[in-house]
């Protein structure tokens, strides 16, 4: 099940998908996490502080990202360090007449390519491009992943 | 009020123990739209050699944040939490996070740099189990915006 090192090549696409955080989306992870900031989840409060309104947790954006990862590698553990930064808020918006549980949300794009091949330690480095309507809300956002023992 | 940077370098005492509970995997893998069974079904989890559910991979911040509080609250940290902005986030892990872990988590200042009325500041936060044996090292900085 393990990752095959030895058949990857630097800048190789391995997979891509859509993430959708609608305003239930952070209001659960509010709830997981312990972060109830109101700046996700109280308009008004995000925007007495000068934020365009509710915005995603940046660590909710990063968890939620890696899952491409997990699904890549086919073993969560297998991810042995994961970081990132971030780079734009993510707005989260609530359209009128809609179920904040039921709307699409954002739409981030993820992308995971090969970012790099370490084949003394085993591991590879899958370097995952997030964006929202085309620009990168995360940058340096690096998994690295250890590969079957050769 | 800005950043102190005579903090850098200093260590808290580690926090109380974490207790990772089965509920709280699954509940932070529905959040964070994790979906593989190990982190949901205990039966696939031991089949795939792990003691009981594990933990997705960012799951170490929940654990992390509790313990940086003990410096972001301190007073003596000049850190206006309001105006504050996450900047970088970093896990490296030693092993894997799993349910019935109970984990102790040590928070050191590695830099506090004041700029202006704010600043900017990275925490390590080092995670171990009960046995003292290393978990996962979390990093984290945050800007502290300065005052208009």
């Amino acid at each position: 099940m393990a990752v095959d090192i030895a058949g990857l090549e630097v800048g190789q696409e391995l997979a891509s998908t859509t993430v959708r955080l609608n305003r239930a989306d952070l209001v659960r992870y509010a709830g997981a996490s312990g972060d109830t900031n109101p700046i996700h989840w109280n308009d008004r409060f995000a925007a007495e502080v000068g934020l365009p309104g509710v915005i995603a947790h940046g660590m909710l954006t990063m968890g939620a990202a890696v899952q491409l990862v997990t699904e890549w590698a086919g073993d969560p553990t297998a991810i042995v360090d994961y970081q990132t930064r971030f780079a734009a808020m993510v707005p989260v918006p609530d359209p009128a007449g809609s179920n904040p549980a039921e709307a699409d949300g954002a739409e981030l794009a993820v992308v995971a390519t090969v970012g790099k091949l370490d084949a003394a330690a085993g591991t590879v480095r899958v370097d995952l491009t997030v964006t929202l309507d085309g620009e990168k809300v995360l940058t340096k956002a690096q998994a690295v992943v250890r590969g079957a023992a050769a | 009020m800005s950043v102190n940077a005579e903090l850098q370098g200093h260590t808290y005492p580690p926090s109380p123990a974490y207790a990772v509970g089965r509920e709280k995997i699954r509940e932070f893998a529905l959040a964070v739209k994790a979906t593989h069974p190990v982190h949901l079904d205990v039966d696939a989890a031991r089949a795939a050699g792990h003691a009981d559910l594990v933990a997705p991979p960012t799951f170490a911040v929940v654990i992390a944040q509790r313990a940086e509080a003990a410096y972001i609250q301190d007073p003596a940290s000049g850190i206006d939490f309001s105006r504050v902005v996450h900047a970088d986030e970093r896990f490296t892990h030693h092993r894997a996070i799993v349910a019935g872990d109970e984990i102790v988590a040590t928070v050191s200042v590695d830099r506090a740099r004041a700029v202006g009325t704010g600043g900017m500041v990275t925490t390590r936060t080092e995670l171990a189990d009960a046995a003292g044996e290393p978990v996962a090292t979390v990093l984290s900085t945050l800007l502290v915006r300065g005052e208009d």
